[in-house]
């Protein structure tokens, strides 16, 4: 689990102020806001990249605040892929491998375990500009894996795939959350993903959390003016997110591992 | 047939002029000189002696660069900081001051009567009509090609490459070797390439730190003041040569790589 205690990051003009969140191990937690709510550097203080101004973080019960970002294990995926451009596909897989001088056949077997786990073994050897942004999403995805993390970061990983493939990714990510079990941090400002993804989501406004909750809480019952307005939509695509969340909710209450 | 626009024409006319200008009197020179002469030049070993003291001096310039200049490339490209635009002013100031100026003031630093002259001295190494010295000319007057380069293209690698090394576990040296290093280093390169062939060519801040041991530039000079243009432009040619062979296998080096 994960466990955030007024966290303050200060970046000059940008401050993220007062976060505490408490994340339950092999949670699926959204964080949504709209564009400048904080949500990269959220996760990016998390990841260890950022120095904290104040507050604290524990992961599995250990204080982790002061620990660097390789230290860490925190697995972490950008939008846009951010793949090593001088590296095959392979090299970017065993990139976190090789630093730790795991043996060659030890390697080779992670590696092959992982691209067969996102289904990305023809792509192994390819150069990772060749590749479609699906394709990419999931290296990165199979990079950020590969070194077991305690808790895995993603950054709006479905919005720079095109709409064709975000609906396969979004169920790939489901499917390996179930099967792995990593805690994730997913952050995003789409309202359907949340929904489909979350198993609670935190809104996060201006650099404060302003909700956290599950979808119906956050989207049927609004705690402040901020969250009501974020989630304010038009009739129809109202009606899409509740018959969603209805569809979810019987999923839920029927089995527990309706993420698939 | 495509049809150029009157001002792509005018345009292609107006480059070649310059083209022209910056290449006849190389071609001049060069096809003005006999090959035996060419030879026989190459054959004394006087200005043999200069151009691979030319070659050498500015190599371990560039090796001097690299090893100092990169890292504040590094910084420059990723840090912001207050007074950040006056240290890229200063580092280009020897591409505008007269070289034989900036030649003046590094004898003020690194003369024997000076502090960091008198340092050096104490541990055997004199910059004055010494090899050393023609290295610092070189160095001074040269650093602006190579950390210009490199910056730009530190500036090119996107600074999350490192932060997602780092939270695969890359300490921040490894992240900066094993990713922005080998994704800038073609700029790098570049830099290297253009501080070196700088650096062979130089002469006025070389003239007045170190004209003794002579480097090829000098020596052209040299003959020209003492025997007149006929003996200084063999050497000329030799030294323009060896440059753009250089500067070519270099270049071809590098459109390999990148290929």
């Amino acid at each position: 689990m994960i466990k955030i205690k007024e966290l303050w990051v200060n970046l000059g003009d940008f401050e993220l102020e007062g976060i505490d969140l408490d994340i339950q191990k092999g949670e699926y937690f959204i964080i949504l806001g709209p564009t400048g709510a904080g949500k990269t550097v959220l996760l990016e203080s998390i990841a260890g990249i950022y120095p904290l101004k104040g507050g604290k973080i524990w992961l599995d019960g250990r204080e982790v605040t002061r620990f660097p970002a390789e230290k860490r294990r925190i697995g972490f995926v950008y939008q846009d892929y951010v793949l090593f451009p001088h590296l095959s596909v392979k090299e970017n897989i065993s990139f976190s491998l090789k630093l730790r001088k795991e043996r060659g056949e030890e390697v080779e077997e992670k590696v092959s375990r992982m691209a067969e786990l996102l289904r990305i073994s023809h792509l192994l050897g390819r150069n990772p500009a060749t590749l479609s942004g699906g394709e990419k999403q999931k290296v990165a995805l199979a990079r950020a894996l590969i070194i077991e993390p305690n808790l895995l970061l993603l950054d709006e990983p479905l919005s720079a795939v095109d709409p064709q493939n975000r609906q396969d990714l979004q169920r790939e990510i489901k499917r390996i959350h179930h099967k792995l079990g990593v805690t994730t941090i997913h952050v995003t400002h789409d309202f359907e993903e949340a929904i489909s993804l979350g198993d609670r989501i935190a809104v996060l406004g201006e650099g404060k959390l302003r909700q956290v909750g599950t979808a119906e809480q956050i989207f049927c019952y609004p705690e402040s003016e901020f969250v009501a307005q974020f989630t304010q939509l038009n009739q129809a695509k109202r009606e899409m997110l509740l018959s969603m969340l209805r569809v979810k909710k019987s999923s839920q209450g029927e089995d527990s591992s309706w993420a698939i | 047939m495509k049809v150029r626009s009157g001002m792509t024409i005018t345009f292609i006319a107006l480059g070649s002029i310059i083209l022209l200008f910056l290449l006849l009197p190389l071609l001049k020179m060069i096809f003005s000189s006999s090959s035996q002469t060419l030879i026989d030049t190459l054959l004394s070993s006087e200005v043999r002696d200069a151009i691979w003291l030319s070659v050498y001096a500015a190599l371990v310039a560039t090796t001097i660069g690299l090893f100092l200049g990169v890292p504040l490339a590094y910084l420059l490209a990723r840090l912001d900081f207050g007074g950040k635009r006056i240290i890229e002013s200063l580092i280009d100031i020897p591409i505008v001051v007269p070289h034989s100026a900036a030649g003046i003031a590094l004898l003020f630093v690194f003369g024997e009567k000076f502090f960091l002259g008198k340092a050096f001295h104490a541990i055997g190494i004199d910059f004055v009509d010494a090899t050393p010295g023609i290295v610092i000319a070189m160095l001074f007057v040269s650093l602006p090609f190579l950390v210009d380069s490199a910056k730009e293209g530190f500036r090119k690698v996107d600074p999350r490459m490192e932060k997602v090394a780092r939270t695969l576990g890359a300490s921040p040296w490894q992240a900066f070797f094993k990713i922005s290093l080998p994704l800038a280093w073609r700029s790098i390169l570049a830099g290297s390439i253009m501080m070196w062939a700088r650096g062979i060519s130089e002469f006025g801040a070389v003239l007045i730190l170190a004209y003794h041991p002579m480097v090829a530039s000098i020596l052209v000079w040299e003959r020209f003041e003492t025997y007149g243009l006929y003996w200084s432009r063999p050497v000329a040619v030799l030294l323009i040569l060896v440059c753009l062979i250089l500067f070519l296998s270099f270049r071809f080096i590098g459109s390999r790589e990148k290929a």
